[in-house]
This record gives structure tokens, C-alpha cells and sequence, in this order.
């Protein structure tokens, strides 16, 4: 049990913490593409297309 | 020919609950199982008379303008897609009452604490109607809130009608059924003492086949939408749907004493079983109250105000931040505990952290008023809305603070924590459904407007009053507490016993129950102030703010 602990533990401090950091970064600077705000616009008058 | 097969799955049940009842292992149970018969048989008998035989029954809506005003609706609807709106009427009514009955509850558990003669044994003791009032205001109020919300914003931003028939009508009456359930289960005693999951085994499991068809309803809706991009509140109430299906059955994992009976184990133990509650805890208010909420104001301000949001690119920012961020913050609310000293660190480096959606999300919401500003002089119910955003930017900035260890050692277990759960409960969730629910009337209803602006302008300041005087009241108690318990005199004994502190905290406690009475007055205008609107009637009033602002001749 205590091997398992550390070895999750261990993983979750490194590899996990990348993977999780990466991925969070690679989603904003996503959302800051150039050319991303002409569809932000768009995307953003989507609650007046209707109603 | 419609409702055959409900009325006859009801009455199935009906018949199983009675069985349960007769084979009830303990009081609770079977005092439960007879709550719950009635309550199916009533179901049953009123279904057995709404069987319809011909699909012309409906009974068309009063409108204003008298038959060349529902010709017109009629002509708009055929146009447009066909929403399933029926649901979304019952879920403004059902929200606006069970927030009624959720004050009122608090006002009652408030009242216990200031004067103790309103303990009543044992059905309303302070124990059972605490937890019915924080049920009662979080999942009957804000559940309601948001079940209502989504389902009328997914299809207005998908432009498709709800997927799946009648599921949505299952939703919304499995999910009454949970509320009543867990009410009176509290009320009997019956509870597994975990925050904000009191409910028992097979209240749990009824909920989990409730919220899966849920997300199945959201998630159809999606699938079929008319818009390829999927707007932004949905992305906030997918990922509500989805995270809180996760912690109520990870939190809930128990073994039952016996499947005829109300008590039931946790599968964790120890200090793994309390990380578990506040994983649990914490996300419910990260998820359920915030990023649920949150789709509701991405929603509403930009139509309220007729504005797109300030930058969509920020709301995206502000979505993934939040979900990256929030699902580690529960073990602060566990420092100083048996929990590894690693843990509660983590808990409150990442609650820090959590400042940079709070601040986002308020940023994107109040901008999104920037060169419309006078709005909020001639419009309550915008008022209402940005308000609930800036209550918003207080507490979640509030949070983080009081999750560092050092303030945390004095703010832990006092009435602080009381007051900042307010300001956000009542400021941020309470103000944005009521809103929600003043921009959602008219449009149902077809109404020219609501009843009366001036009402929801009363409500708007009893309700901001209240909170005000509550959460104020609650800091000074709060912070008196704390100090009181830590104070060691110099032969290092402490100076106070704690039924002096609790003594200390009496005109508190008075004061606070009169903020909750402010907080609870609103609320009933607001009723009534809905209840005119949906009859048709509009109150003959000075429009808002009518005054322009005119130059004065020089003299």
C-alpha cells in the first residue's frame, strides 16, 4: 500500500502536473490564436441570433 | 391518449414503495416509505385524471392584446423552432418557491441561534433544520435555478428543442422528488452526516438516475443543435452536469445496513473519508454554485443588457482556468487536520490560484456593461444581474484568502465562515436566479413586461440590505470568535470558556436573523411580483429613472 501511495503520489507531482500545466497553457494560448477573435466575435452574438 | 404509461409506472411504484413500507427494517425507513407512498399515490391519482384523449386540450394563454395577441404568438412560434418551454414555466415557479421556503428555513435556523426556544423536539431541531435549510436553498433553489436556466439557454443558443421527449418532464419531477425526499428525511432524523450530501443510500441512487437523464437531455441537446459552435454558457453547464455526476457518486460510495433500511456505511474511513466530503464539498460549490451559475450570467447580462459579452476569448480563459484549478481546492478546508501537511498546502496554493477566474469571470462580466452604464439606472432586474457579479469578485475573492493557513487559523469554524458563504450564496446565486427569473417570466408568458419595475426594485434593496447587514454582522461575530478562542492569558490558560464566546455571539446572531428577514421580504415581492405577471396584469407605474438629466439654464 505505502508503494502504491508514493508511486501515485510521485506521478501526480511530475508527470501529472505537466501533463495538466501543458494542457492548460496549450487551451489559453489556443483561445489567443491569432485570427481567434474575429470567431470569438461571432461565437459572442450567438444569444442574438434568436429570440 | 398521452401519460398511459407514466400513471401506470407510477402506480407500480406506489404499490413497491407500500411493500417497502411493510418490510421497513427500521422507524426512519419506514416512516420515509410512507412519505414517499403518499406522495406517489397523489402523483398517480393526478396523473390518472390529466390523461388526455385528445391533443387539442392545451388552454391557450392569456395574452394581453386578447385573441390578436395569441394569433401572433402562435404565427411566431410556428416559424421558429418549436422550444419545449412547458418545463421551463414549471422549473420558474418551482425555483421561486422552493427559494421561499429555503429562506424562510434559514430565517427559522437563524432564529434557533438566537433565541434557542425555537428548537422544537425532535422534528425541528437547530440539527435537522440546518441541513434542510442548506439543502433546501443549494439544491431545491439553486438546483431548480439551474436546471430551469439550462434548459431554456441550450436551446436558445443551440436554436434546437430539448432532445428526448418527455426526459425533461422526468427530470424535473425526479428531481421534486429528491427534494421532497431528502427534506423529509431530514426532518426524521434520517441522515448521513456528510456536508451538503445528507441524504441517505437510496435518496443518492434516485438522484444519479435523475441526473444522468440530465446530462442525457443536455447532451442530446447538443448533439442536435442547429448553431455549429456551442456558446459559452453551455460549456459552464455541461461541465456542472458532468462534475457533480462524478462527486455525488464518489462521495455517496456506501454500503447500506440492509436494503429495507435507512443506514448505510461510507466505503472510506478516517481521514481519507473527510478529504473525500470536502473534494465533494468544495466542488459542489465550485461546480454546482459557480460554474453552473456562471452559465446563467454568460447567458443573461449580454441579454439583459443587449450586448455581447465583454470578450469571449476571456470567458474561454475563464472556463478552462476553473476547471483546471478548482477541483484541488477542497483540503482547505481540512488544515490543521490529520490530513498530510502536503495536502492542505496544495489545497490552499491552488485556491490562491482561483483568483485569476474569480477576477476574470467579474472583469468579463461587468465589462460587458462598459458604455451602457446608465442602464443600471433605469433597469432593476440588469441591476440585479450585475450586482450578483460583483457579490461574485467579492466572495471568490474573499475564499482564497481565508484558505491561507495563517488566516484560516483564525477565520476555521467561526462565523466567518458563515458570512462569506452568504455573501456568495445569497450575493451572487440568490441575486443572478432572481434575475434570471424576472428576464424569464415575461418571455414564457408572453407579457409585455413584468407586473411592476418598482417591486423589483424593492426587492433589489431588501435583498442588498440583507446581505449586507448578515455578512457584516457575520465578519464582526466571526473575527470575535476567533480571538476569543486563542486568547491565553500569562499562565497560559485559556481566558474564555466556550459558552462565554457563545454568549458574546448573541446580538450577533439577532442581527443576523433580521438581515436573513430583509433578505426573505425581497424574496416574497418577488413573488408576488411573478405571480401578477403570469395572471396578465400590469401595474400602472412611472417607468424607472424617468427623469432625463437636463441642462440648467445659466443664470
Amino acid at each position: 500500500m505505502d508503494f502504491e501511495y508514493q508511486a501515485m503520489r510521485s506521478f501526480a507531482d511530475s508527470w501529472g502536473l505537466l501533463f495538466m500545466t501543458v494542457t492548460f497553457i496549450g487551451a489559453v494560448l489556443f483561445a489567443l490564436r491569432p485570427g481567434g477573435k474575429a470567431s470569438a466575435d461571432e461565437a459572442a452574438r450567438i444569444p442574438f441570433k434568436e429570440d | 391518449m398521452r401519460n398511459h404509461v407514466e400513471a401506470f409506472g407510477l402506480a407500480i411504484a406506489t404499490l413497491a414503495v407500500f411493500i417497502a413500507a411493510a418490510f421497513a427494517q427500521d422507524a426512519g425507513f419506514q416512516t420515509h416509505a410512507w412519505v414517499l407512498f403518499f406522495v406517489l399515490a397523489i402523483a398517480t391519482l393526478i396523473l390518472l385524471n390529466r390523461i388526455e384523449f385528445g391533443d387539442s386540450k392545451m388552454i391557450p394563454f392569456k395574452t394581453n392584446g386578447g385573441a390578436s395577441g395569441a394569433a401572433t404568438a402562435t404565427a411566431a412560434a410556428s416559424t421558429a423552432v418549436a422550444y419545449q418551454d412547458d418545463v421551463v414555466r414549471y422549473g420558474v415557479i418551482a425555483t421561486a418557491f422552493w427559494g421561499i421556503v429555503g429562506f424562510l428555513v434559514g430565517v427559522v435556523a437563524a432564529s434557533q441561534l438566537a433565541w434557542p426556544e425555537f428548537n422544537l423536539e425532535p422534528w425541528f431541531n437547530f440539527g435537522r433544520v440546518r441541513p434542510l435549510h442548506t439543502s433546501a436553498v443549494i439544491f431545491a433553489f439553486g438546483g431548480n435555478a439551474l436546471i430551469t436556466t439550462s434548459f431554456y439557454i441550450v436551446q436558445r443558443t443551440t436554436r434546437a428543442r430539448l432532445w428526448g421527449g418527455g426526459l425533461p418532464w422526468f427530470v424535473f419531477w425526479g428531481y421534486q422528488l429528491f427534494i421532497v425526499l431528502a427534506a423529509t428525511g431530514y426532518l426524521l432524523g434520517i441522515t448521513q452526516s456528510r456536508e451538503y450530501a445528507e441524504p441517505e443510500w437510496y435518496v443518492d441512487l434516485w438522484l444519479t438516475i435523475v441526473w444522468v437523464a440530465y446530462l442525457a437531455v443536455f447532451v442530446g441537446t447538443l448533439v442536435k443543435r442547429k448553431e455549429p459552435h456551442i456558446y459559452v454558457a453551455n460549456w459552464f453547464f455541461l461541465s456542472f452536469i458532468v462534475t457533480v455526476a462524478m462527486l455525488h457518486v464518489v462521495n455517496n460510495l456506501a454500503v447500506p445496513v440492509s436494503l429495507m433500511g435507512a443506514k448505510s456505511y461510507s466505503a472510506f474511513s478516517g481521514v481519507q473519508d473527510a478529504l473525500t466530503q470536502w473534494w465533494y464539498g468544495h466542488n459542489a460549490v465550485g461546480f454546482f454554485l459557480t460554474a453552473g451559475f456562471l452559465g446563467m450570467m454568460y447567458y443573461f447580462i449580454p441579454k439583459q443588457a443587449n450586448r455581447p459579452v465583454y470578450s469571449y476569448r476571456l470567458s474561454i480563459i475563464h472556463f478552462w482556468a476553473l476547471i483546471f484549478l478548482y477541483i484541488w481546492a477542497g483540503p482547505h478546508h481540512l488544515h490543521y487536520t490529520a490530513l498530510p501537511d502536503w495536502a492542505q498546502t496544495l489545497g490552499m496554493v491552488f485556491s490562491i490560484m482561483l483568483w485569476m477566474p474569480s477576477w476574470g469571470g467579474m472583469i468579463n462580466g461587468l465589462m460587458t456593461l462598459s458604455g451602457a452604464w446608465d442602464k443600471l439606472r433605469t433597469d432593476p432586474v440588469l441591476r440585479m444581474l450585475v450586482i450578483s457579479v460583483a457579490f461574485y469578485g467579492m466572495s471568490t475573492f474573499e475564499g482564497p484568502m481565508m484558505s491561507i493557513k495563517g488566516v484560516n487559523a483564525l477565520s476555521h469554524y467561526t462565523d466567518w465562515t458563515i458570512g462569506h458563504v452568504h455573501s456568495g450564496a445569497l450575493g451572487w446565486n440568490g441575486m443572478i436566479s432572481f434575475g434570471a427569473l424576472y428576464f424569464l417570466t415575461p418571455r414564457l408568458w408572453n407579457r409585455e413586461r413584468l407586473y411592476s419595475m418598482r417591486l423589483v426594485n424593492w426587492h433589489f434593496w431588501l435583498a442588498t440590505l440583507g446581505i449586507v447587514l448578515y455578512a457584516a454582522v457575520m465578519w464582526v461575530s466571526g473575527i470575535t470568535q476567533g480571538l476569543m478562542w486563542r486568547e491565553y492569558g500569562p499562565d497560559g490558560y485559556l481566558v474564555y470558556s466556550f459558552a462565554e464566546t457563545v454568549a458574546a455571539m448573541h446580538p450577533y446572531y439577532v442581527l443576523r436573523t433580521l438581515g436573513g428577514l430583509l433578505y426573505l421580504a425581497g424574496a416574497l415581492i418577488m413573488g408576488f411580483n411573478l405571480y401578477k405577471t403570469i395572471r396578465g396584469d400590469l401595474r400602472e407605474e412611472a417607468p424607472m429613472g424617468g427623469r432625463s438629466p437636463s441642462l440648467q439654464a445659466a443664470e
